[in-house]
């Protein structure tokens, strides 16, 4: 297996050759750092859905730190640029998880159709029963079809026990049935599925808040984290999303899915900037353990990893 | 940051207080605000360039029109642009062989299955009799969802579960779809990363077995800046026919599909408006550009109207209306005729500007307080409803106690009816004089804006 860093590397190295080499492009041909390296730069920070205020602000803070006159370096831009984006993330504390001296401790997870809900919880199935856990499934995504199914063959992929009732039964049900036989059979950790729904949907929102409900009424503490899933591929709407579901429940963390393969490692920092709920999981690949305690320096680092950077020199 | 980009250019050239001609100087800032806005909406930053050129090319020395203003003709040149983008004269689907074949293809999340068995219904509709065929052999229980959507629609589905070749399952479809005289094959696919190389050649394989007249991209609304990259691997892999546009019942301004559209050149030929079975629509790229660009889409609120409320039962209530006689089994009607077009505040995002109006939401009734009201409306007899002066202290205790509310709701009922009353009458006052808007939408000229009024 192989470490978080080199793991995560991997999975940002298409985020990364892709800002190195656009940068190293847009720098071609010029002795200095003038506007149009400048504009390219923003297109291309814009490009890795760092989102468009942080771009125009990094641009701006550029055009006045660095004399435009500067001869330009990839090292030093790539410098310049990280040092920026830290700086956005730097009040950012690293987060855990919430679920020790807790027995249950209740992880409830909601997201928008189709971000990975289902398989990210069979990835932290398999993670908590790496570290010794014994951990419970509850399926109260009674509405989607086969999402019942989805879930239980992830359970029996992991040897975990699927609480579930009918497609169509009332989720609310399912959740206190499943804190019951958690509770019961004293196990660690019992996961919730949600069905998924756009946050825009007001109605769902509102059941989501109930099955939140329904868990506190029977564990005054619970549930100890409520994860939102967001697919990485999503575009600023991620933002959207996040606010509204934060509204609705409280979130304590984030699950960012589908990092692998593309150029978007520049969400992370729009989703920091503007909303203080921490990443505290990404999923870098689609193998069982491909999803990773989220720690914001290492992805920095990988994403900077200036050893690609010296070779491509 | 997007709803209010017609604002902000309105804004720029009032600022300016330029009218006449359209010059080079005085729309630098309003294609800034435009490209920051695409940008924002996820609208890849190449198409962006692009389309930034093309506007200010066009825009550039055309003198305004007598009937608009600068403004006004800026933005028309945006939309027009917009929609030309978007546009494809075609986006019918070519479905001519027998048996048809749709391959649906994507990346994971994206909306396949359901958008299978969405087209199955569409389809259905048009006499087509579709086999589902599931050849996601990946993702857990996928054949359980296709088989149970198919189900439910009553359309048969092509399952191997023993089989972990696709191509051995598609063979085995078109044996099935001829035993069972099908004429329509849709093929649900894995979902799968487009750099993923034996993923991709995977689909291929099977794209070149079945030959399928169409090849469906399905991708979400949602997607950032990346929607390009992953729609021209795909495009290049599988030579596609057509795109189709999920989620698009959310928040998110679709930028995404300007991207697609623009790398791929391919049609958009659908798009998912909701998690149900009948959530699929034609594409209609008018509507589309006037929601980039936050400017409501009337034309569909029009069109769910027309579907869900007939030409007679209007027009009764319009006459009544005139007279000035809306009663409360009137206002009863209205509320179930609005049930049934859907969830409200999807109606709403519709209405121009109304999508802005966060507040507008948190006022609109949910199903439940819909229903209270309902029972407290048929707690009253004919006579209270016709009359609702009569209503007296007594009454209302009767009211209450039939519909499990309380004396201050019904209290409030009425006080909001008679509200409402006097809109209306205002309202057919206005569509008397003419007034566009004042009797169209819903029927009698009750606009859903009294509707959310009267929940206050």
């Amino acid at each position: 297996m192989l470490g978080l860093f080199d793991k995560l590397k991997e999975g940002l190295a298409k985020t990364r050759n892709n800002i190195f080499n656009n940068i190293s492009a847009a720098l071609t041909g010029k002795k200095n750092i003038d506007e149009d390296f400048l504009e390219a730069l923003e297109e291309i920070l814009i490009s890795a859905d760092v989102g468009v205020n942080i771009a125009l602000d990094i641009i701006e803070k550029m055009r006045k730190d660095v004399k435009v006159s500067t001869t330009a370096s990839l090292e030093e831009i790539v410098k310049l640029i990280k040092k920026e984006l830290t700086e956005i993330i730097k009040d950012f504390s690293n987060p855990v998880l919430n679920i020790e001296n807790k027995k249950p401790a209740i992880i409830m997870v909601c997201g928008v159709n189709g971000v990975g809900k289902t398989t990210s919880i069979g990835k932290l199935t398999t993670y908590f029963k790496n570290s010794g856990k014994s951990v419970m499934l509850a399926a109260c995504d009674t509405f989607r079809a086969a999402a019942i199914e989805q879930l239980d063959i992830w359970a029996k992929r992991a040897g975990t026990e699927c609480i579930k009732h009918q497609h169509g039964a009332d989720s609310g049900a399912v959740a206190f049935d499943a804190i019951t036989a958690a509770v019961s059979r004293n196990i660690d950790i019992l996961i919730i599925d949600t069905a998924g729904r756009l946050h825009t949907k007001t109605n769902l929102m509102d059941e989501l808040k109930k099955i939140k409900k329904v868990i506190n009424q029977q564990l005054p503490d619970a549930p100890d984290e409520v994860l939102l899933v967001v697919d990485a591929t999503t575009g600023q709407n991620a933002i959207n999303q996040i606010q509204e579901f934060n509204k609705y429940l409280g979130l304590t963390g984030i699950i960012l899915t589908k990092m692998d393969g593309t150029a978007k490692g520049g969400l992370v920092f729009a989703m920091l900037k503007d909303l203080k709920v921490p990443i505290k999981f990404i999923g870098v690949g689609e193998k069982l353990d491909d999803l990773r305690v989220f720690d914001i320096n290492t992805f920095i680092d990988a994403l900077f990893d200036t050893e690609d950077f010296n070779i491509k020199k | 940051m997007f709803d209010n980009l017609t604002e902000k250019i309105t804004d720029i050239f009032r600022n300016l207080g330029n009218k006449g001609k359209i010059t080079e100087d005085n729309i630098s800032d309003a294609l800034r605000q435009v490209r920051i806005a695409l940008l924002e909406a996820d609208v890849n930053f190449k198409v962006v360039k692009e389309f930034i050129n093309k506007v200010k090319e066009k825009a550039i020395g055309e003198s305004v029109l007598k009937s608009l203003t600068p403004d006004q003709q800026f933005i028309k040149i945006v939309h027009d642009e917009l929609v030309e983008i978007l546009g494809s004269t075609d986006n019918t689907l070519h479905l001519t062989v027998q048996p048809s074949i749709i391959l649906m293809v994507g990346l994971q999340g994206s909306g396949k299955t359901t958008t299978c068995a969405k087209l199955a219904n569409l389809q259905k509709k048009k006499n087509f009799k579709p086999l589902l065929v599931a050849c996601d052999i990946y993702r857990p229980a996928a054949i359980d969802q296709l088989k149970f959507l198919g189900d439910q629609l009553n359309v048969p589905v092509c399952i191997r579960r023993k089989e972990t070749d696709v191509v051995a399952i598609a063979k085995e479809a078109l044996i099935e779809a001829n035993k069972l005289g099908c004429n329509l094959l849709i093929v649900d696919t894995a979902g799968r990363l487009h750099i993923d190389e034996k993923m991709m050649d995977e689909v291929a394989r099977l794209k070149d077995f079945l030959k399928p007249q169409e090849i469906l991209f399905v991708a979400d609304a949602m997607t950032g800046q990346d929607a390009v990259r992953v729609a021209d691997e795909f495009n290049k892999k599988l030579e596609i026919t057509g795109i189709v546009l999920t989620k698009l019942d959310g928040d998110a301004r679709g930028g995404a599909a300007i991207s697609i559209k623009s790398v791929t050149g391919k049609p958009i030929k659908f798009v998912g408006i909701s998690e149900k079975i009948d959530g699929l629509e034609p594409f209609y790229p008018d509507r589309l550009a006037t929601r980039i660009l936050g400017m409501g889409d009337i034309v569909s609120l029009a069109e769910k109207v027309e579907q869900n409320i007939t030409e007679e039962e209007a027009k009764k209530l319009e006459a009544k209306l005139k007279k000035g006689e809306f009663t409360f089994d009137d206002f009863l009607k209205q509320l179930q005729q609005v049930r049934k077009m859907g969830a409200l505040e999807d109606l709403i995002a519709m209405i121009p500007g109304m999508s802005q109006i966060k507040e507008l939401k948190q006022m609109m009734p949910g199903e439940k307080e819909i229903k209270r009201i309902e029972c407290m409306i048929q707690s009253m007899t004919k006579e209270e409803r016709d009359n609702p002066s009569i209503i007296n202290g007594s009454r209302k205790l009767r009211i209450a106690k039939g519909s499990g509310t309380s004396v201050q709701e019904i209290n409030q009922l009425l006080k909001q009816f008679e509200q409402s009353q006097k809109m209306i009458k205002q309202m057919s006052k206005l569509s008397k004089l003419g007034f566009p808007g004042a009797s169209g939408g819903l029927p009698g000229g009750l606009n859903l804006k009294d509707l959310g009024g009267l929940f206050r």
